[in-house]
């Protein structure tokens, strides 16, 4: 029988290097499909970009709404750059289903590539996609000379904070899309979910001039945590976190959802 | 040596019992055929072989390892072609084989080798730089059976691999199979509902109809048992009623679909 006696499993002994090899492979195709869509990073790059410049050129000036900073288009922009990532990450969930109608979800799950591989690999990928879009915002707000501050360790940390966070979005997104199956629905929820975060969270304004139960909500949106430590780092102020615990926090999310979306991810092909 | 061994399996969905206590066994290195009607429990028995469904009651192993107990054992040994595209069309065929010898664990140093391999066998060399989506079904199909050939497996499971595909790239692919069976020795357990084409390309049957088996043998076995001068007679001998479309609105609509996306 050659065709089994020359074997694969050398490479794989380790169960981790098969994680990890599995991160790898699906992060390669996400970004190999980038590179065919050049169009995607730019008309997703609008919307934010009309935050930032529409909602933050109006309320320029409203110190209460930026916490006291001098320039709310500063204060806004690591809340736009993170609620972009959270819009990718979230619809990542309506590719799972897209993937489930065609084949080739049941086609993974028929190869050893372990599930979490599969999630943390699509996680991943929804983070690759959210980089690109922040390197574009970050393009930006160089041009147009908003006063963030350009330490490039502290841009670094932000970005990673991003992209923990956005992998987190996208897992419970897939944990969404497994249970509710058919994409119009997913539709409904995405919305259900997405715009509560957004604003249930300190991406636009502080936490200070929310309302006491909204302040209750905010503290346990995991988008405020990752808002919070990138203001942090990009302004060189707090605005209501400590660093430390914006990292633990969304960080956390991230091992929680990976593992209940590994879990419910091969319920999608039922 | 047996591939496949099925015995007493069952599988439930709520009340409905899509597959109710069926035994066969798949030879090492033959093409075996699963016929029926769409509704019959092809794919749902291709869905505990490929380890993607636990069944109810009753076990099956594949190449040896029981599809229960060690999944991931199975998963190696198998290649799977879903009936629905498997192919990622935002990537080029070469990226599809590049992404699949990934995820089946090929190693690096015998990616490249593996995939020129697949590629000659399937006949893929003149468009490996082409996105998915711009490939027609036959070429999808073929290149869906190199991805699955990656990792050299014992097993190759096909749901419905000629769907929507004109005659000519229907024989091709029929073609590419014979051949990789005979060189590599790869069993072959293709799903399908055309009765004739079974009767080509499949050296044993088992024909299912509402979830049970109700006949298994080659095909000249089948005719001369139920005295019938096609399989689509013994396939209504054997049952009791003529072959029928079924299968529900997912089912419809995702067989149109695919005949749509594969022109």
């Amino acid at each position: 029988m050659r065709a089994h006696a020359e074997g694969f499993r050398g490479g794989w002994a380790n169960p981790a290097l098969r994680v990890g090899d599995g991160v790898g492979a699906m992060a390669w195709a996400e970004f190999r499909k980038l590179r065919h869509d050049h169009l995607d990073i730019i008309t997703r790059s609008v919307q934010p970009l009309l935050w930032l410049f529409v909602f933050g050129t109006a309320l320029r000036r409203n110190r209460a709404l930026a916490g006291g900073f001098h320039d709310y288009r500063a204060y806004l922009a690591p809340g736009v750059m993170a609620q972009a990532a959270l819009f990718i990450a979230i619809f990542f969930g309506l590719a799972v289903i897209w993937e489930r109608d065609v084949g080739q979800l049941q086609r993974l799950l028929a190869t050893a590539i372990p599930r979490l591989a599969i999630v943390l690999g699509k996680a991943t990928g929804a983070a690759v996609r959210a980089l690109t879009q922040a390197a574009v915002l970050l393009i930006v707000l160089a041009i147009a000379s908003i006063s963030i501050r350009w330490n490039v360790l502290d841009i670094l940390g932000s970005l990673v904070l991003l992209l923990l966070a956005t992998g987190g979005f996208a897992c419970l997104s897939m944990t969404l899309a497994a249970l509710v199956r058919t994409r119009e629905r997913f539709m409904g929820i995405g919305q259900m979910v997405m715009m509560p975060l957004f604003f249930a969270s300190s991406a636009l304004y502080p936490l200070s001039i929310m309302p006491r139960w909204l302040q209750i909500v905010a503290r346990g949106n995991p988008l405020t945590y990752e808002v919070h430590g990138m203001r942090q780092l990009m302004l060189g102020v707090s605005t209501g976190g400590t660093l430390w615990v914006d990292f633990v926090f969304v960080a956390g999310f991230l091992v929680v959802t990976a593992l209940v979306a590994a879990r419910m991810y091969p319920r999608a092909i039922l | 040596m047996s591939a496949v061994t099925v015995d007493q399996l069952v599988v439930r969905f709520g009340d409905v019992e899509a597959v109710r206590g069926i035994s066969f066994e798949v030879h090492s290195g033959e093409v075996f055929g699963l016929l029926g009607p769409n509704g019959a429990g092809k794919t749902t028995t291709l869905r505990v072989l490929t380890t993607l469904l636990r069944p109810t009651a009753g076990s099956a192993a594949v190449a040896g390892h029981d599809v229960r107990k060690e999944a991931i054992a199975v998963r190696e040994a198998i290649g799977y072609v879903p009936q629905a595209i498997s192919i990622d069309g935002a990537l080029t065929a070469l990226e599809n084989l590049e992404f699949y010898a990934r995820v089946t664990g090929v190693p690096r140093r015998v990616r490249a080798e593996r995939i020129e391999q697949s590629v000659d066998a399937m006949h893929l060399a003149p468009f490996l730089d082409r996105l998915g989506r711009t490939l027609s079904g036959g070429m999808l199909r073929r290149l869906e059976v190199a991805t699955a050939l990656l990792n050299r497996p014992r097993v190759l499971f096909l749901d419905e691999p000629t769907v929507g595909l004109d005659p000519t790239a229907r024989q091709l692919v029929w073609e590419r199979l014979a051949i990789l069976r005979e060189q590599a020795g790869t069993t072959l357990v293709v799903t399908t509902h055309l009765m004739e084409e079974a009767e080509r390309q499949c050296g044993r049957i088992a024909i299912m109809d509402l979830g049970e088996l109700v006949a298994e043998g080659t095909p000249s076995e089948l005719r001369t048992l139920f005295q019938a001068p096609t399989l689509e007679d013994v396939f209504t001998a054997a049952t009791g009623h003529r072959l029928e479309e079924g299968g529900g609105f997912r089912d419809a609509r995702t067989r149109r679909g695919l005949s749509r996306r594969l022109g």
